[in-house]
């Protein structure tokens, strides 16, 4: 077994960076969906935080991990009541539906 | 006083009739014109006697005009002989052409008061031309008449011909309208002021003065003698700015024989004498004026002798007359000018009038080859058009015998070149204007009758408004030389004036004319009877030579018709360019540029959004790779450019 270093964190990081943003294009059906990549790609960006922290032995990077922790529980239920109202005005979260801002 | 009301009862007069005259009428618009005239030709003459009868001249202030810092201009009323004798013709003219267009207008269909209006408030602007004490007061009258006449010439304004010629007017007039304002600024910048009593005292020490101008340098009181010389000519339709004089016969005829005979185009004949203390002063410019006079005399009655419109034969007798006054001002014999200027409104005036009652005895008609043979059909009009002529060609005791050969003597007793070549010229032009005169009466009261026998039923003499004010200008006609000719240029002359015309040291002109050869003296007047001996010959005796003499000479007989060509000239020179100029202006000026502009930004605009706007999709995963594309370019730019 290698050590396991901050290059790998990294690695899974940006994999599940990279997750969470084609996981918000591709994606043609569900609104639902991208809020669940957004919350990848938050994840995503505490994982480099944590590994840097451990990897400096600086506390901040933790601290601000639960930050963006708050941030994330608070943006999935503001995001899912955005949902539920729209779905109950438009009878539909499809993507593909939401295009009322078409010019 | 009475000289304060004969300048505003035309004004009170035109504003009751062109403000109220809806309200009161037609015929109550004429009565208060009427009135007003008559209480300026009542008050005017009477002015000018008392001035005569030893009454002082003064100034009439009317209170402040203009103020600003040095330049101070009052309203004022000028009473000196040359006022005085300038109000009293006008006015007492004036008044007897407003009594003719009574009857001239009574067939008028249009709305009468606007014509009576305008005919009362043109007197008004020249009487306050005459009277004026400052250059800015006489500028006022000036375009006051110029505006007038635009207004009455197009009186028809449903005829295009009318029109035009109104226009034509206003803006050959404008043309000469601005040497006239130039010099009258550097009056300004010269003297300091431009009120009369400030100026003439002052000419004196002026002499020396210059004027830069393009890096050359002129006498200053030349530069202004002839820049206010240009302005008479426009006024006078002198040489080079007469094209619009003809032309303005599409007014109605009184205010032909009003406006374009006997007083607004003497407006630049009286500017000259007004200003005779400068003139005096400005040799050169005399030259000018005597060359520019002495030709026009001659060549409009050239022209006046081929025309077969009655009106226009009278109308470049008009051109042809004011040439001699200006010959007469320009040798310095501006007495003699002012003279043949108060003959020549009485029978002008009356010829022009006694057309008009032609044209009115033959229901519109005005081409004499269709006239012949009217003396027994209006007789008062014949007499009455033969005393005219009588006074226009210089035959004794006419009035135009004692102003025309003053200043035919004038010219020869100046002694000097131009004077001799002016001498020559209105010689000259003396025998045309007999020929042309007595032409116009033979084709049109003489010989076989040659006009349609339908407008012969309806020929008739004209109504007693029309013959009243006939007989009293052919009273004028027959007298008024006779009776004024020792007041203006006789033994009383210093006396008559008394400083109201200058003459410098060296201008002994009147004097000598009293000292004539005696060839001299008669030269004139065999001429003039030489020339209705030929016009009797032509038209009379043998009325086929006419025409052989047109067909043998037909290039002359062509320049001639054509008035020298000088329209067509100014058309290719001046007018052609103009619109060729203007067309430019507004297809690639106007329309590609002025307005392409803002049209092609405009349409760029909205061309550009809707291209941009098919960007916003609506659709959230475009907007999101379209974020992402836009972090990794940012991303990218910031590493690479590290």
């Amino acid at each position: 077994m290698t050590d396991v270093g901050i290059a790998h964190y990294l690695v899974v990081s940006a994999i599940l960076l990279v997750l969470g943003i084609f996981g918000i294009f591709l994606n043609r059906k569900n609104v639902i969906v991208i809020l669940m990549s957004i919350e990848l790609i938050l994840l995503s960006v505490n994982l480099n935080f944590v590994a840097f922290s451990a990897a400096h032995n600086d506390l901040a990077g933790q601290v601000m991990a639960m930050f963006v922790l708050t941030v994330a529980a608070a943006e999935a239920a503001i995001g899912l009541a955005i949902v539920v109202i729209y779905f109950r005005n438009r009878g539909s979260i499809e993507v593909e539906d939401v295009n009322l801002m078409k010019g | 006083m009475l000289f304060g009301l004969a300048v505003f009862a035309p004004l009170a007069g035109a504003l009751i009739s062109g403000l109220l005259g809806r309200a009161i009428g037609d015929k109550g618009a004429m009565g208060a014109s009427i009135l007003g005239m008559v209480i300026a030709a009542i008050c005017g003459p009477i002015a000018f006697f008392q001035l005569t009868g030893g009454a002082d001249d003064g100034v009439l202030d009317l209170g402040s005009w203009i103020e600003s810092g040095r330049f101070h201009v009052d309203w004022a009323l000028r009473y000196d002989t040359l006022s005085a004798v300038m109000v009293a013709m006008v006015s007492f003219v004036s008044m007897l052409i407003h009594v003719y267009s009574i009857g001239y207008m009574g067939h008028e269909t249009r709305p009468k008061y606007r014509f009576f209006a305008y005919l009362s408030l043109f007197t008004f602007a020249m009487l306050m031309l005459v009277t004026a004490d400052n250059l800015a007061q006489l500028f006022f009258g000036w375009e006051g008449v110029g505006l007038c006449s635009y207004l009455l010439i197009g009186y028809w304004y449903d005829r295009p011909a009318a029109c035009a010629a109104a226009i034509k007017a206003f803006v050959v007039n404008r043309v000469a309208d601005l040497p006239f304002a130039v010099g009258l600024a550097l009056i300004f910048f010269k003297f300091g002021s431009i009120e009369f009593q400030v100026i003439f005292p002052a000419v004196a020490q002026h002499v020396a003065d210059t004027y830069n101008l393009f890096g050359t340098t002129y006498p200053a009181i030349e530069v202004i003698g002839f820049l206010l010389f240009i302005g008479a000519m426009g006024k006078s339709a002198q040489l080079g700015f007469h094209v619009w004089l003809p032309d303005a016969m599409e007014g109605p005829t009184p205010v032909s024989a009003l406006i374009h005979a006997a007083t607004m185009v003497t407006a630049g004949v009286f500017l000259m004498a007004r200003m005779s203390p400068l003139m005096e002063y400005a040799p050169a410019a005399l030259t000018f004026v005597t060359f520019i006079g002495a030709s026009t005399a001659l060549f409009a009655a050239t022209i006046g002798c081929v025309q077969n419109d009655i009106k226009r034969v009278i109308a470049y007798s008009t051109c042809s007359q004011l040439g001699y006054m200006f010959a007469a001002a320009g040798v310095g014999v501006y007495q003699a000018s002012v003279f043949h200027l108060i003959t020549h409104a009485f029978f002008k005036a009356l010829l022009f009038l006694s057309a008009g009652s032609v044209i009115h005895a033959m229901s519109d008609e005005q081409d004499m080859r269709k006239m012949g043979g009217l003396a027994r059909i209006i007789p008062v009009t014949c007499t009455v058009m033969w005393i005219g002529n009588l006074a226009l060609a210089g035959i004794p005791p006419f009035a135009g015998y004692w102003s025309k050969d003053a200043i035919i003597g004038a010219t020869y007793a100046a002694g000097t070149g131009i004077g001799l070549y002016a001498f020559i010229c209105t010689v000259l032009a003396a025998f045309l204007t007999a020929f042309y005169s007595w032409r116009l009466l033979f084709m049109t009261f003489h010989g076989q009758s040659r006009a349609d026998h339908h407008v012969l039923e309806h020929a008739h003499e004209s109504p007693w408004t029309m013959l009243g004010p006939l007989c009293v200008l052919a009273l004028g006609a027959v007298f008024a030389g006779w009776a004024f000719n020792d007041w203006f240029i006789g033994a009383d002359w210093p006396h008559f004036w008394n400083g109201a015309i200058y003459n410098g040291a060296h201008n002994h002109v009147i004097e000598n004319l009293e000292h004539l050869p005696v060839w001299v003296d008669y030269a004139p007047l065999v001429l003039g009877l030489a020339g209705i001996a030929l016009a009797w010959v032509m038209y009379i005796a043998n009325p086929l030579l006419p025409v052989r003499l047109a067909e043998g000479f037909a290039p002359i007989y062509r320049f001639l018709l054509n008035k020298w060509y000088f329209d067509e000239l100014y058309n290719a020179i001046f007018v052609q360019p103009a619109i060729r100029l203007a067309r430019l202006l507004w297809q690639v000026g106007d329309v590609t540029i002025i307005d392409g502009v803002p049209n092609g930004l405009a349409e760029l605009t909205s061309d550009g959004s809707k291209q941009v706007v098919k960007i916003q999709s609506g659709s959230l995963a475009v907007y999101a790779f379209a974020m992402l594309i836009g972090i990794v370019v940012l991303i990218g730019v910031f590493m690479l450019a590290r």
